[in-house]
């Protein structure tokens, strides 16, 4: 057993509750989900757009949509420092996850306020 | 003090041909392959997913789309390892409370969520794209 003080510097300690605090709001968005398409039974366009333009299904897919881009970071740079061992590599694909996953943060945004 | 060696030589094989991962390690790499995956695939998931709320034509494009065999094929295989990611995540949160952390346990809850995701995909996959 290891006993160290896991406060106070960078342990990785807000990370470690971030990936878990954002798996069960996406775990719990995930029922939700299967609930709503499954009590609508969405065949048509409008259907399906019906769902995301309630404001309840559009704030709890947006919180979805942060949460998931999030838990994304945390896990994928978890990959990289695993894998990545050139330090210039590392420091390039964590760079670029961030990149593409802020991307997606807007996009998602657009997507879902056109609805 | 958050310093500490640890001095003790462990026995070490990373002889990858003679390793038999057990069950729960075959969930854990699965666990990461799934969010890598994911993750890789996030931008045509996206793009689906603009495509079906955009405008009518752009749904039509859409079922088009995922009316393919192939692309079926490829959403299912998405759809297991977003339910594999999602229950082996379940057993995590549940280790993480201390929750069956026992050899014995912790096997079978392996057993449990390949279980539970395959038959959800099926599921899915019989109700939804079939």
């Amino acid at each position: 057993m290891v006993n160290r003080i896991v406060v106070g510097a960078h342990y990785g300690l807000k990370d470690w509750i971030i990936q878990r605090a954002t798996a069960i709001i996406l775990a719990l968005y995930t029922v939700l989900f299967l609930a709503v398409v499954g009590a609508v039974g969405p065949d048509s366009f409008e259907a399906w757009r019906g769902i995301f333009a309630s404001g309840f299904m559009k704030f709890a897919t947006f919180l979805f949509f942060i949460s998931l881009f999030w838990h994304t970071w945390i896990g994928i740079r978890d990959i990289w420092m695993d894998y990545a061992k050139p330090d210039g590599l590392r420091l390039l694909l964590i760079i670029a996850t961030a990149a593409v996953l802020v991307g997606y943060t807007g996009w998602s945004i657009q997507i879902l306020w056109r609805v | 003090m958050a310093e500490m060696v640890i001095k003790k030589k462990r026995p070490k094989n990373l002889d990858l041909m003679s390793i038999k991962l057990p069950l729960p390690g075959v969930l854990s790499i699965i666990h990461r392959i799934a969010g890598a995956v994911l993750f890789l695939l996030m931008p045509v998931l996206l793009w689906l997913f603009q495509s079906s709320l955009t405008s009518p034509e752009t749904f039509a494009i859409f079922k088009s789309v995922v009316a393919h065999p192939l692309v079926r094929l490829v959403l299912l295989g998405l759809i297991w390892l977003f339910l594999h990611h999602f229950c082996a995540g379940i057993r995590y949160l549940l280790l993480d409370l201390h929750k069956g952390i026992d050899l014995a346990s912790a096997r079978l809850s392996s057993w449990i969520v390949f279980a539970v995701s395959l038959a959800m995909t099926l599921i899915i996959g019989v109700k939804v794209l079939w």
